[in-house]
């Protein structure tokens, strides 16, 4: 089959249409100066709503275009649809606090644009070098929202700290897919896959070497441990919004690609690569659990948090079955919601005087703001894993999907960690409704935030009511992925 | 009927716990009442038509449970021993039902108290009417149980407190026997139900088997493990300890549960199993030794105690030894008819004393007391018939029961026999004399209470006086009414088999004891009489001088030969070390230390060196990225893929 002169443009068209939204509203920015950043913020925000409903537009069966080297299957549309939606709810957070911070600049919700359609291409890619096209693009985008506000060293600091880390994990991702690429002659993931199908084949330990690099790369990607140091860092120096941004969507698209690659091309060579995804899952859920307890300022603390999860969600997928990646994307969604919910409290930590961070001065929250404690209260049960509530559902599906593929030792490590890792959530609940009142937070979020934390809290509690959706839609994507 | 009889208490008790709030103490009183008057007279009803017009009947309820080999029912076993019984336990808990209301009248919580004593009512009648051992052992539980909260039923007392966890915990003993007893019981039956076991228990005569290591008589040990649940619940030497100290609770529950019913739950049981002990000479004996042990005993310290309560205590444990060895010489029909008798008369002692206490503006030391039989001339009338009863004098219900225990002992012509019948006479004299001191000290003499008290001495009111007089009207004529049915002529038809016997019948040959073992109970009560008036009525002097002249005896009688002393030696403080010494050393420190704590510690400490890790500078933590790969690298170079 000779390629076609002009390939297939409809299973793109989401990112297509992001790519020149970015460009057209960067247009609008640059002639109408920063005035006009609310107005592009909420153009940004129309066009990840614009994609995320094509995404759903499309066909639900596999389908593969510039030359093989992008798809679109359930797998990709069900993750799509959570990068663009907590996409738009980081511009939606931002807007306001960029405004009260004085760096309102029209270029951030550009770059969450642009970031948003570089983890939709890596869900999507079929081959190492679209998969590295789209890694770099989120990568690059992210770098600079670290750093977006210049003044503040921390900022800087962070925004280098992650360019210079991130860049020797791209390095290792590159090495990893070059050694692949020099030991089997192909990046194409179908080629791939075909090649370790074959009967009596034996990995070289040249290719072993590449998926270790390969892997290292997207474990830095996700923050899992021993990759995970920039994130404390970057988390707490990173704008507020910026770090609730972090936290969610490049996570998903990571942990996507992430299973889109052991799952797809590497499926055969699972003994090797459920080696490095278990001891990633058990040093990220036990350094998640045991490191956040002694900290203070509780952007540090959802860092480590977040490293925690990671851990969780790496359980379903060293499970490495159907159930165990629906177990992850079960635990993705509702990780969405809750994070989102807990970081629009977490930017509701305004005094007079600025931001606070610090877990102290959430103190007594529950006499001076009753609404915003409860909320937050859901949300750190949920991240303890508090039955009823969803956090208790991600993790019990992802640790019945491990039990099942007989990693009964990872799941009771889970269960463990997830015990030591209750207390600092629960710390939080305690300080909120038993000690002494702190000083009173500022004027109450805004009207757009109050119905997002709302709607996120409402789905926490809810959701064990009404779970159908979420697990259905997951099930028929990890049926896309896992053959 | 019987159905109604059973659970309308327990309606009632549902009613005033529950709904107390809503229907108020006058509510609760009246619910309660009525409802244990109504199954008192359908009692009496169901008395006259088993035990007189040979009646019967065995009334399934539901099953229970039924898992594998194990079934067991809920079902109303109605005899003889059990409409005797049922008299019993409804007729004196209406009563004091009755009482209670003119007793309580000043207490705040007055539907508790009247809830308390339906529920313990609703216990006691399952347990008389239990068809299997799980029944009876449920009866069993729940009569401890509503003992348990009567006599720590004011909560704010620390003693009241003390002497409920003592109960309960004595009784915990005696319990633990007796569910061993049972689970042997099911181990050799394969079943629960009496009719079963009592059917296949002679095959196992003889037979031994394994227990705590060694060989022993199947029989003998399943009896003796039941009687030490009845030694725990009747208050035997060894388990008595219990019952003085329940008299913290109020005085109705004292007569109701601590005199007339709970505590002869232990003679029933015996009595209800004779198919088993008649089996077991050896069980038997071993009941005889208890039971005229305890009697002799109780009644040596009766003699020394100052409590009017803790006289009549005494003397109620007395008297349970002497049902016992009724029992231990198989004079199973002197038993209950002795623990019929007493019912009415040391209910009545019971609530005179109340009526006494509640007199004196709740006085108990009787060394306070003296010489207010003018006042409360009615009190003094219902004591004194109850005192008569109690001793044995002519034609008084106790002389019919206790002399045909003591001629039953003589005549059961064994060794433990004549042990029984001695310590029995003695006891006799013993109990004489406290009956009698217990009178003297406190209506005769002068008056040793305060003007104040003395001037506010009053008769209790009728609904209070009421019960007193029906009790007498029983403590008077019970023993001549029914001594043919229950150990005289009509022996055979009264009881129809409900009590079995193995060999001859012993009531038979006490019934031609010789003249002298006749009358000598009589002549012990009268020498008992005589040395009481002597002491305290004609030179009240003597006892304080002969208490000073033997003080090392005065000494252990008055403590109560030093169980109390030797118990909490032994037992208490041994045990309360061990508490302690695992309470600090094996839950604080070894399994708070290796377990929460120490956990807790490790992870904190792991934290801060995880924080320490994340120093901020960027080349460690590129460092780490690159050990981490150069790791999992090398794990796959040396496991080889």
């Amino acid at each position: 089959m000779t390629p076609a002169l002009i390939p297939s443009l409809g299973p793109a068209v989401p990112e297509i249409l992001l790519a020149v939204a970015a460009m057209a509203l960067l247009m609008v920015g640059v002639f109408r100066g920063n005035g006009a950043s609310n107005l592009v913020g909420w153009l940004s925000v129309a066009a990840l709503g614009v994609a995320a409903v094509l995404t759903l537009g499309l066909p639900g069966e596999r389908v593969l275009t510039f030359s093989n080297m992008f798809v679109v299957d359930g797998f990709a549309r069900f993750v799509k649809v959570m990068v663009l939606m907590s996409s738009a709810l980081a511009i939606i957070m931002s807007m306001n606090w960029l405004d009260r911070e004085n760096i309102n600049r029209f270029e951030y919700p550009l770059l969450v644009l642009l970031a948003a359609l570089g983890m939709a291409m890596m869900v999507s890619a079929n081959d190492l070098i679209s998969l590295y096209v789209g890694l770099e693009l989120q990568s690059l985008s992210l770098y600079v929202l670290a750093a977006i506000r210049r003044d503040s060293a921390v900022s800087t600091e962070a925004g280098i700290k992650y360019f210079v880390l991130g860049a020797l994990a791209s390095g290792m991702l590159l090495y990893g897919s070059s050694l692949i690429y020099g030991f089997t002659g192909t990046t194409n993931f179908d080629a791939l896959a075909t090649l370790f199908g074959r009967e009596g084949y034996s990995a070289s330990i040249g290719l072993i070497f590449g998926i270790v690099f390969l892997a290292a790369g997207l474990a830095f990607k996700v923050s899992a441990v021993p990759f995970h140091m920039w994130t404390p860092d970057v988390y707490e120096g990173a704008p507020t919004p910026v770090t609730a941004f972090f936290a969610v969507a490049p996570k998903i698209a990571a942990l996507a690609l992430f299973s889109r690659i052991v799952l797809g091309p590497f499926a055969e060579m699972i003994d090797q690569w459920r080696q490095i995804i278990v001891f990633l899952a058990i040093a990220s859920m036990v350094l998640g659990a045991v490191a956040a307890i002694v900290q203070t300022n509780i952007k540090r603390l959802m860092a480590y948090s977040s490293i925690g999860h990671v851990g969780y969600a790496l359980v379903g997928l060293a499970a490495g079955t159907e159930e165990g990646v629906r177990g992850l994307l079960i635990y993705l969604a509702i990780y969405l919601a809750m994070n989102v919910g807990a970081f629009i409290c977490i930017l509701a930590m305004r005094r007079k005087d600025g931001m606070t961070e610090e877990i102290r001065d959430l103190a007594g929250l529950a006499q001076t703001r009753p609404g915003m404690a409860a909320a937050l209260a859901i949300f750190m049960f949920s991240l303890a894993g508090i039955p009823p509530l969803a956090g208790f559902f991600g993790k019990f599906y992802v640790f019945v999907a491990a039990v099942n593929a007989g990693l009964v030792g990872l799941a009771v490590i889970g269960v463990i960690a997830s015990v030591i890792g209750a207390y600092y959530y629960l710390r939080i609940v305690k300080i909120m409704y038993f000690d002494e009142p702190a000083a009173e937070f500022e004027a109450p979020m805004s009207r757009e935030l109050g119905i997002v934390v709302t709607a996120a809290a409402v789905f926490t509690v809810l959701f064990v009511l009404y779970p159908s959706p979420i697990l259905d839609s997951a099930a028929v994507a990890a049926a896309a992925l896992v053959p | 009927m019987y159905q109604a009889i059973v659970f309308l208490p327990l309606i009632g008790a549902i009613i005033a716990g529950f709904f107390g709030r809503w229907i108020g103490d006058r509510g609760a009183q009246l619910v309660t009442c009525s409802l244990l008057v109504v199954s008192a007279l359908l009692s009496i009803i169901a008395f006259f038509d088993v035990a007189l017009g040979h009646g019967g009947a065995r009334i399934e309820l539901f099953t229970w449970f039924d898992s594998g080999d194990f079934a067991a029912s809920w079902a109303l076993r109605i005899d003889t021993l059990t409409a005797v019984m049922l008299v019993v336990v409804t007729g004196v808990s209406s009563l004091v039902h009755i009482y209670s209301v003119g007793y309580m009248s000043h207490d705040t919580s007055i539907p508790r108290f009247m809830s308390y004593l339906s529920l313990f009512t609703f216990a006691m009648l399952m347990l008389v009417t239990a068809d299997n051992f799980v029944q009876l052992f449920f009866g069993w539980e729940g009569v401890g149980l509503a003992s348990y909260l009567l006599i720590g039923f004011w909560y704010k007392k620390p003693s009241a407190n003390a002497a409920a966890i003592k109960a309960f915990l004595v009784n915990r003993v005696g319990d633990f026997g007796f569910a061993l007893g049972i689970f042997a019981v099911f181990v050799v039956f394969g079943s629960l139900s009496f009719d079963t076991v009592f059917a296949n228990a002679p095959e196992f005569v003889g037979r031994n088997f394994l227990f705590l290591g060694q060989q022993v008589d199947i029989l003998t040990t399943i009896c003796i493990l039941l009687f030490i649940g009845a030694m725990g619940k009747s208050a035997q030497l060894g388990l008595h300890t219990w019952l003085p100290d329940a008299m913290e609770g109020p005085t109705p529950v004292s007569a109701l549960i601590h005199a007339a019913t709970m505590v002869t739950a232990g003679v029933f049981m015996v009595c209800r199993c004779s198919p088993l002990f008649e089996l077991s000479p050896t069980a038997l004996t071993f009941v005889t030794f208890i039971g005229a042990t305890t009697a002799f005993f109780a009644a040596t310290v009766g003699v020394a105690q100052n409590d009017i309560k803790r006289v009549i205590a005494y003397s109620t444990c007395s008297q349970l030894g002497y049902m016992f060895f009724a029992a231990g010489v198989s004079a199973y029909g002197a038993a209950i008819f002795h623990l019929f008798t007493h019912a009415f008369f040391k209910a009545l002692l019971f609530l005179g004393a109340g009526s006494v206490i509640h007199a004196m503006s709740d006085e108990q030391d009787m060394r306070n007391m003296g010489g207010i039989r003018k006042m409360i001339p009615f009190t003094y009338v219902m004591m004194l018939v109850g005192t008569l009863a109690l001793t044995g004098v002519p034609f008084f219900a106790g002389f019919y029961s206790k002399d045909m225990i003591i001629e039953s002992a003589f005549a059961a012509h064994t060794d433990i026999g004549e042990y029984a019948f001695v310590l029995g006479v003695a006891a006799a004299f013993l109990t004489a004399f406290y009956s009698w001191r217990l009178i003297f000290m406190t209506f005769h003499g002068k008056p040793r209470a305060s003007e104040a008290v003395i001037h506010h001495v009053h008769e209790s009111p009728a609904v209070m006086t009421v019960p007193l007089a029906i009790l007498a009207a029983g403590a008077v004529g019970a023993g001549y009414l029914f001594y043919d049915y229950f150990v005289g002529h009509h022996y055979e038809e009264f009881w129809r088999g409900s009590l079995y016997l193995a060999g001859e019948n012993v009531l038979e040959a006490a019934h031609h004891v010789p003249l002298w073992v006749k009358l000598l109970p009589l002549v012990m009560s009268v020498s008992g009489f005589a040395l009481a008036w002597a002491l305290y009525i004609k030179a009240p002097d003597i006892p304080g001088r002969l208490a000073k002249m033997h003080e090392p005896i005065y000494k252990f009688l008055l403590n109560k030969w030093y169980f109390d002393e030797i118990y909490d030696f032994l037992l208490v403080r041994p045990a309360k070390y061990l508490g302690l010494v695992l309470w600090k050393k094996g839950d604080g420190e070894t399994i708070d230390g290796f377990g929460p704590d120490g956990v807790s510690a490790v992870v904190l400490d792991l934290s801060r060196r995880a924080r320490k890790l994340q120093s901020g500078y960027l080349y460690h933590y590129a460092f780490a990225m690159l050990i981490g790969v150069a790791a999992i690298a090398t794990w796959f170079m040396v496991m080889g893929g």
